[in-house]
């Protein structure tokens, strides 16, 4: 029997069952875990609803008179706002640096005996938390917002299938974006540095800042295709205020599976590599 | 006395040479943070053009106008960010305890929790913010007088003291409950977003609340409008814009008050 750790081919059954039962129970974990910092969550919220009324205030004023801007009406924007205060804390786009902080200290190797791939791992304490987010982030907001903003309905029933599959994807292809992130701790001695970048560069080209749409039109396509980061807020937002026909709709939710599926991929790859060259001082 | 005075200045140095070699020691790391920083006020400045990409006016201001607003938060903001913004900090200090050995040191808590700690990455962001002021400014057509070349300087010093208040005020909350981190933002970085823009942008309680309630308007808003000669959408009268130094001295003596009671509200955990 050779050598046995996560990234390893594990001993194959043919039966997902008990793969499924673990996934879940991490996952379970993950929302159990930050279900316990009932603080931190409150203060989120006050913090997300400061936000979005200055968000809101700001793109309303850019459509002005006309009433319109981007292609976005008055309550698209305001929807697009408020909605993407809360889906920002359950992609959690900024603040992971657990799996860096793991690599540093040497705690990694407790994941590696394990006999779940990390990334499956990782992924599934993830999406716990996402869930956890779900209910106690992006809820809270939206629910604020209508009292004082007149908020887009969905007026096509698949769109809330959609934006539920696309809220889902952008989850999974913001933690892949993180994962690779932290990953680089297994290279470098400090990721201050890509961390710093992912920071700047996904909050203002995921639409976080300002609707994509806002830009010209060949670079938003570009940033559509060549990079994951509109994947992120842009496309669940859109799905959700049907800024697009449905076929568009529909093409959009596809490019995020494409990156779900490449950057899953790369994660398992980046992780393979650095099992290779990780040496961990201690006795 | 006076040898005291020499001995506690000289403290204060220590400390700051301490900070200073410790984070230009990794070279490397230091670069990317110097440009990183930079980065953040690039992007909030690269916003507002872009906004004027689609709209010819924002609450009824132009282009020009609307950047002398930007540049005057951008420029206080990164630099009061840069002196007293490691105050949000606090939480970690007092959860690790390193706030009791701060307590127990002849000097001020806190200059030295301020000095401990300062950012020296971020001045390249306080360098980047006086640059799009003093862009913002001469772009923007301003009809000088003596006056108005007074206030070009003392507003953004106002705004400074202004930031640096609420900086200080916000973080005094976490001697009361100490995971309320997120819950300053609201109001540090909440406040950078809100002086971005000319207070017409926003409506309402939420307008009154931030530009009057907690005096935001007075930190770039009011100033901006002297300086550029026009009349408040809002009616309020011409001199208010030279109200920011005082109002900014105002917040300055309520945050030292907060800060006093805050510190002596503390109690250590014992740990």
């Amino acid at each position: 029997m050779g050598s046995l750790n996560a990234t390893v081919a594990p001993f194959t059954t043919s039966n997902v069952i008990p793969w499924f039962r673990t996934f879940w129970a991490l996952a379970a974990s993950g929302f159990r875990r930050y279900s316990t910092y009932r603080q931190a969550t409150v203060a989120g919220i006050v913090t997300n609803t400061v936000f979005g009324f200055l968000r809101c205030y700001v793109l309303l004023a850019v459509a002005g008179v006309a009433g319109t801007a981007g292609g976005y009406d008055r309550p698209q924007l305001a929807t697009f706002v408020w909605v993407g205060q809360g889906l920002l804390t359950v992609v959690l786009l900024w603040g992971w640096t657990e799996l860096a902080d793991r690599i540093r200290t040497g705690d990694v190797t407790a994941d590696l005996l394990r006999p779940v791939h990390p990334v499956t791992a990782y992924l599934a304490t993830d999406l716990g938390r996402a869930g956890h987010a779900a209910l106690a982030r992006l809820l809270p907001p939206v629910v604020v917002a209508p009292f004082f903003f007149d908020l887009y309905l969905p007026t096509r029933w698949p769109t809330v299938l959609l934006f539920a599959g696309s809220a889902t994807a952008a989850v999974v292809i913001c933690f892949a974006c993180r994962y690779l992130v932290n990953a680089t701790a297994y290279w470098l001695a400090d990721v201050r540095g890509p961390l710093v970048l992912w920071t700047l560069g996904s909050g203002v080209l995921c639409g976080l800042y300002f609707p994509l749409r806002f830009l010209p039109e060949w670079l938003y396509q570009a940033l559509w295709i060549a990079t994951p980061f509109p994947s992120l807020l842009q496309t669940p937002l859109d799905v959700l205020v049907e800024r697009d026909p449905a076929p568009v709709q529909v093409t959009l939710v596809a490019v995020q599976a494409g990156w779900v599926v490449v950057l899953l991929a790369a994660c398992r790859w980046v992780q393979r590599r650095a099992e290779r060259r990780l040496a961990v001082q201690g006795g | 006395m006076a040898d005291g005075r020499g001995g506690t200045l000289r403290a204060y140095r220590a400390l700051l040479g301490a900070q200073a070699r410790s984070q230009t020691a990794y070279r490397t790391s230091f670069a990317v943070d110097l440009v990183g920083n930079v980065g953040a006020t690039a992007f909030d400045v690269l916003t507002v053009l872009v906004l004027f990409g689609v709209t010819r006016e924002l609450g009824g201001f132009t282009l020009r106008e609307t950047l002398v607003v930007v540049g005057l938060s951008a420029c206080a903001f990164a630099t009061a960010d840069l002196l007293v913004g490691n105050i949000e900090r606090i939480p970690q200090y007092v959860r690790t305890g390193l706030l009791d050995a701060v307590l127990v040191r002849p000097l001020g808590a806190l200059p030295q929790l301020l000095l401990m700690d300062l950012p020296l990455r971020k001045v390249s962001r306080a360098v980047f913010g006086l640059a799009v002021w003093v862009t913002a400014v001469v772009s923007a057509g301003i009809d000088w007088t003596p006056g108005r070349a007074l206030l070009v300087v003392l507003a953004p010093l106002a705004a400074v003291v202004f930031f640096g208040s609420i900086f200080v005020a916000t973080a005094t909350v976490s001697f009361y409950w100490v995971e309320s981190g997120q819950l300053a933002n609201s109001l540090t970085y909440g406040g950078r977003d809100f002086t971005s823009y000319p207070v017409t942008v926003y409506g309402g309680w939420f307008r009154a609340l931030f530009a009057y309630g907690l005096g935001f308007a007075f930190v770039s808003y009011h100033p901006a409008l002297a300086l550029l000669g026009r009349a408040d959408p809002l009616g309020l009268p011409a001199w208010v814009g030279w109200a920011a130094p005082g109002v900014a001295v105002v917040a300055a003596a309520l945050a030292a008050a907060a800060w006093r009671v805050g510190i002596r509200h503390y109690r250590s955990t014992g740990s």
